[in-house]
């Protein structure tokens, strides 16, 4: 078993996941997000950029990664589900702090109060954040040997 | 769309998949169809791409259409179909050495790094669609196809240093190239926002603007370059995958493939994917 490496594959796909979700939830499905909204700075373009080939990169590296711990038989599948919400979860707070407000990428709904969307949606990063490192805490910390 | 649907580029396309499909006939080994129908595909994309305008949508996202298909999707699907490895098992000796030499030679070298790909591929973009170059374009039928040609070319030669089958004596690792495709990405979607961004202004010097129109074009940029990107990326992590496999496929440590196109390959772990 391999703890370090099971929890950074999942926290991999779980950024590049949650990136995904946002992506086709939030702004294809739903049509709250905005592509680009009038106030978003120039700073906030190039890092949409750099993170959306990041996500892309997450995505497909993250499962071959997992793909790989699981053919030679480390893979940790606790530490795994660890680190996939702690990676959900930073993804996140991430996107919540510093894209929606810090960086005015866009907002995450338009028309609305935006208080209440801004707490659910930085609430539910926190909770998938503490949920992983509450997973990930236990998987490391059992005894040797057990699965 | 002030230039239709020309004959010339078409019969191209029409020579590229017959001598394509004249040299799968002479190799007696028997070729992958994979690969026979990868390179196959990669015309019909340049052939609808270059093709009666009727299959596009009109306006400036068709446009973008053609050249998503021109510069990203045409050359990830012509990559895949590994037509330097054809050519090197079905041609004469001395043309399989003058192709090995050529691979060597220190140009090709740095003209298939993966960054110099994404110089040209993704600066060349910059370059066209924030300079008056795409308006002249429009409007210069030789600069047109000189650009649809640049944007195969590089899109081809970037598709190659970082994930082509095809051999690519001393190709970088897998950092250097995940990261050359991490550039290129981020730069593809940044320059797709700055274009809806500033819809109104680039790219410059167009007649009858459109910004609605222009601003789905730059849309259509942003998600068609991801797929191309996707395409890419899980050829390169899936030769990764499969380089790392355990010993028993013999592959770690053991001397490569005896053919003489293995001695060239022996960096080229996505070649390993596609080959094997």
């Amino acid at each position: 078993m391999d703890d370090r490496r099971s929890t950074a594959a999942g926290a991999v796909i779980g950024v590049a996941v949650m990136a995904a979700v946002d992506e086709i939830v939030f702004h294809q499905v739903l049509g709250w997000h905005h592509f680009y909204d009038r106030s978003t700075p120039s700073v906030a373009l190039l890092s949409d950029g750099l993170l959306h080939a990041a996500e892309l990169l997450a995505l497909v590296g993250g499962f071959f990664w997992f793909a790989d711990l699981r053919r030679r038989g480390v893979l940790a599948a606790r530490s795994a589900w660890g680190g996939f919400l702690l990676g959900a979860g930073a993804f996140q707070l991430f996107d919540g702090i510093v894209d929606h407000k810090v960086l005015r990428l866009h907002q995450i709904r338009y028309g609305v109060h935006l208080l209440p969307y801004d707490v659910v949606w930085n609430v539910a990063g926190a909770v998938l954040l503490l949920a992983g490192a509450a997973l990930t805490w236990r998987a490391w910390s059992r005894p040797a040997g057990t699965p | 769309m002030t230039v239709g649907a020309d004959p010339l580029p078409l019969a191209a396309v029409a020579l590229l998949a017959s001598a394509y499909l004249f040299g799968v006939s002479r190799d007696r080994r028997g070729w992958r169809r994979r690969r026979t129908a990868a390179w196959l595909a990669g015309c019909a994309l340049l052939a609808a791409a270059l093709g009666p305008p009727a299959l596009l949508p009109p306006g400036p996202s068709g446009h973008m259409a053609q050249h998503l298909l021109l510069g990203m999707l045409a050359p990830v699907a012509l990559v895949f179909g590994a037509p330097v490895t054809l050519l090197l098992r079905v041609a004469r000796p001395p043309v399989r050495r003058a192709v090995g030499r050529l691979l060597r030679s220190r140009p090709v070298h740095l003209l298939g790094h993966p960054a110099t790909a994404v110089l040209l591929g993704t600066g060349g973009l910059y370059l066209v669609l924030l300079t008056p170059l795409y308006a002249a374009a429009e409007s210069h039928r030789w600069l047109h196809h000189g650009l649809h040609l640049h944007y195969l070319l590089a899109g081809y030669l970037f598709a190659w240093s970082v994930a082509g089958p095809d051999p690519a004596p001393r190709r970088p690792g897998l950092p250097v190239r995940a990261g050359a495709l991490f550039v290129a990405a981020a730069g593809h979607a940044v320059l797709a926002k700055y274009l809806y961004a500033r819809a109104d202004t680039l790219p410059p010097g167009l007649d009858g603007r459109d910004v609605a129109a222009l601003r789905e074009a730059a849309r259509l940029m942003y998600y068609g370059g991801d797929l191309a990107e996707l395409l890419l990326a899980t050829a390169l992590f899936a030769a990764w995958y499969r380089r790392r496999a355990p010993r028993a496929g013999g592959r770690a440590g053991t001397p490569p493939h005896t053919r003489p196109i293995g001695r060239l390959a022996s960096h080229d772990h996505a070649g390993e994917y596609w080959r094997a």
